[in-house]
């Protein structure tokens, strides 16, 4: 061995500590959320689950049941994504109906906004989509959208929505006017199967020369709505919904609204104008609906980024925000059926 | 046979590339789960290319090492702590493992897509399951913090090597000639 003086030796243990104890320390620093900014995906979560978790289920649209069916393309699409979905031709997709909200026994007629999920194709191919009611979001940043959650979830004192809160957050967020209007003028339909599910975010069409096209695009109904529902029954619209697809398949058709130059495909606040182009790619033809407990939708996590070839993300924050918030809730729920925490039916 | 003072040059590279991998795999994890941010979406495809190569390049390292002779550690060091040493570095290369294959499974079960850049898209060997996942999820993370248990035991145990004990040891990975004892 190399003889040192001894009088190094302290030095030298403080080096070692030194350098093990900051990368030690780094690292935890980072996994308790150093760098991140003031909303993560776990405080999103978290909030979503409102202290109260429902073992096993979705924290948001916890309320839903499986569909399976066809996605009937025309081909019209073709000349704008490579995606093979688009040309014509069917791919079959699984699916999911939906309302939100954290309570997975909550009466359908109440919910605010109604849901269509889709998943369909393989691999490199495979497109998942997750709608709304809503054509547009009230906000723009994740951050917002926790204040909006925030500002319409019950006083923990009162257990009643704060009329007085809401107010103020709207007062300081005059880009929410757009989705307001909305909310003031829509009538829920009787049916699921006469909703109009939108895509909200904006996304691209990349064709085989690279070009990019923003496109948002919704599931429009192609029946009437129906005679009006008894709401002493909770599950009035998913009953409605297995009853009709027993009769028939329930079709939609899938249309695609295009941007022009004018348009900011990022802001998902803003609706555009009526006269852009529009294009039906073909038809969502729904042919099965089960219980959750009894399809296979449960085990999708329906995250929206999980797109084709021939077809990308915008850089919408909103957009953007959502793969982190969905992972942590399925990672939560996937624990629970893991562990057995969920119930039977789930 | 005579052993060598230090370790092969390709296990060296190897060593030191993986070394610098497994930090920003384990940083770009850790941060990319937590962030709502636009660029998770950028990360998280970083993150699962350069995780598919990590378990690339852990079998390319285990046939190096396997295919080399390895330079004794110093008769100084006693037997027990011989032996714990070598466990470790079974123990890396079994978290070295896991760590890419329960990534790449945990997206099989989820019925993600595993691309690798725009390269290729890795088949999917498992069924969607959301109890699988769960636990390929869970694994992910508890190896993960195995692996960071692991290697901050080994760069202090290097770093005695090279700065108290002086025994050579730190060098046979470093490369750089040792003086005459
Ligand atoms: C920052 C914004 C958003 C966050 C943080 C968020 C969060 C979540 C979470 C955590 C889930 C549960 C995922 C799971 O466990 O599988 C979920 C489901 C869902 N979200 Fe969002 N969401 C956001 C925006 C949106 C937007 C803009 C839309 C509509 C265009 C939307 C539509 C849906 C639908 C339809 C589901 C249910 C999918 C299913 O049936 O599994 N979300 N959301
Ligand atoms: C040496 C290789 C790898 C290392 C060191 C590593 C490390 C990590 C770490 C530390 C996390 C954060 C875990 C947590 O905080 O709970 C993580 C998350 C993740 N890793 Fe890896 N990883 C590796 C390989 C892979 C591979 C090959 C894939 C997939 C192909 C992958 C996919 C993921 C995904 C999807 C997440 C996020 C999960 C979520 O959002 O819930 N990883 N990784």
């Amino acid at each position: 061995m190399l003889k040192q003086k001894p009088s190094a030796l302290p030095l030298r243990y403080a080096i070692i500590l030194g350098a093990v104890g900051g990368l030690g320390a780094l690292i935890f620093a980072v996994a308790g959320g150093l760098g991140q900014s003031a909303v993560t995906a776990q405080d999103f979560v978290d909030l979503q689950e409102g202290g109260n978790p429902h073992l096993g289920f979705r924290r948001a649209h916890a309320k839903g049941f499986c569909i399976a069916g066809e996605f009937v393309s025309n081909g019209s699409l073709q000349p704008f994504s490579t995606a093979p979905m688009f040309a014509a031709s069917s791919t079959p997709f699984v699916g999911r109906i939906s309302i939100a909200g954290n309570n997975p026994t909550a009466p359908d007629l109440n919910a605010p906004v109604r849901s269509l999920a889709l998943s369909l194709g393989e691999g490199a191919n495979r497109w998942q989509t997750a709608m709304n009611t809503p054509p547009v979001m009230a906000v723009v940043t994740p951050e917002a959208f926790y204040e909006q959650l925030q500002a319409l979830s019950p006083d923990p004192e009162t257990g009643e929505r704060n009329p007085e809160r809401i107010r103020a957050f709207f007062a300081e967020h005059p880009e929410t006017q757009t989705f307001r209007n909305w909310q003031a003028g829509y009538t829920p339909s009787n049916s699921f199967a006469t909703e109009i599910y939108h895509s909200i975010n904006a996304f691209y069409l990349i064709n085989e020369n690279g070009e990019r096209q923003a496109v948002r695009w919704a599931a429009m109904p192609t029946v009437n709505n129906g005679e009006p529902l008894n709401s002493d029954d909770t599950n009035a619209l998913q009953n409605e919904f297995f009853n009709r697809v027993e009769s028939a398949p329930v079709a939609f058709d899938l249309t695609f609204t295009f941007a022009s130059g004018a348009d900011d495909e990022t802001n998902p606040t803003v609706l555009w104008p009526s006269e852009r182009r529009n294009m039906i790619a073909g038809q969502i033809v729904v042919q099965k609906a089960v219980p959750e407990g009894e399809g296979n939708c449960n085990n999708i996590n329906f995250d929206p980024l999980i797109l084709p070839t021939g077809m990308a993300a915008t850089a919408d924050p909103i957009l953007r925000a959502r793969s982190a918030a969905y992972a942590e809730s399925y990672r939560r729920r996937a624990r629970e059926h893991l562990l057995q925490q969920a119930p039977e039916n789930n | 046979m005579s052993q060598p003072t230090t370790y092969a040059l390709s296990a060296r590279v190897m060593h030191w590339a993986m070394a610098l991998l497994l930090l920003s795999m384990i940083f770009a994890g850790l941060a990319m789960v937590q962030s709502l941010q636009p660029w998770h979406l950028t990360l998280l495809g970083l993150h699962k290319s350069f995780g598919v190569i990590a378990l690339l390049a852990v079998i390319v390292r285990l046939i190096i090492r396997l295919r080399n002779a390895t330079p004794a550690l110093p008769d100084s060091i006693p037997a027990m702590q011989k032996r714990i040493a070598h466990a470790s570095h079974w123990l890396l290369y079994a978290a070295m493992f896991a760590m890419p294959l329960s990534g790449y499974f945990m997206q099989n079960a989820a019925g993600r897509p595993v691309a690798v850049f725009d390269w290729f898209t890795l088949p999917a060997l498992l069924p969607e399951s959301l109890p699988l996942y769960g636990f390929f999820r869970e694994m992910h993370a508890l190896v993960a913090w195995a692996l960071i248990a692991l290697l901050l035991i080994h760069i202090a145990a290097a770093l005695h090597h090279g700065l108290v004990k002086r025994d050579g040891v730190l060098q046979s990975m470093t490369g750089r000639k040792q003086k005459q004892q």
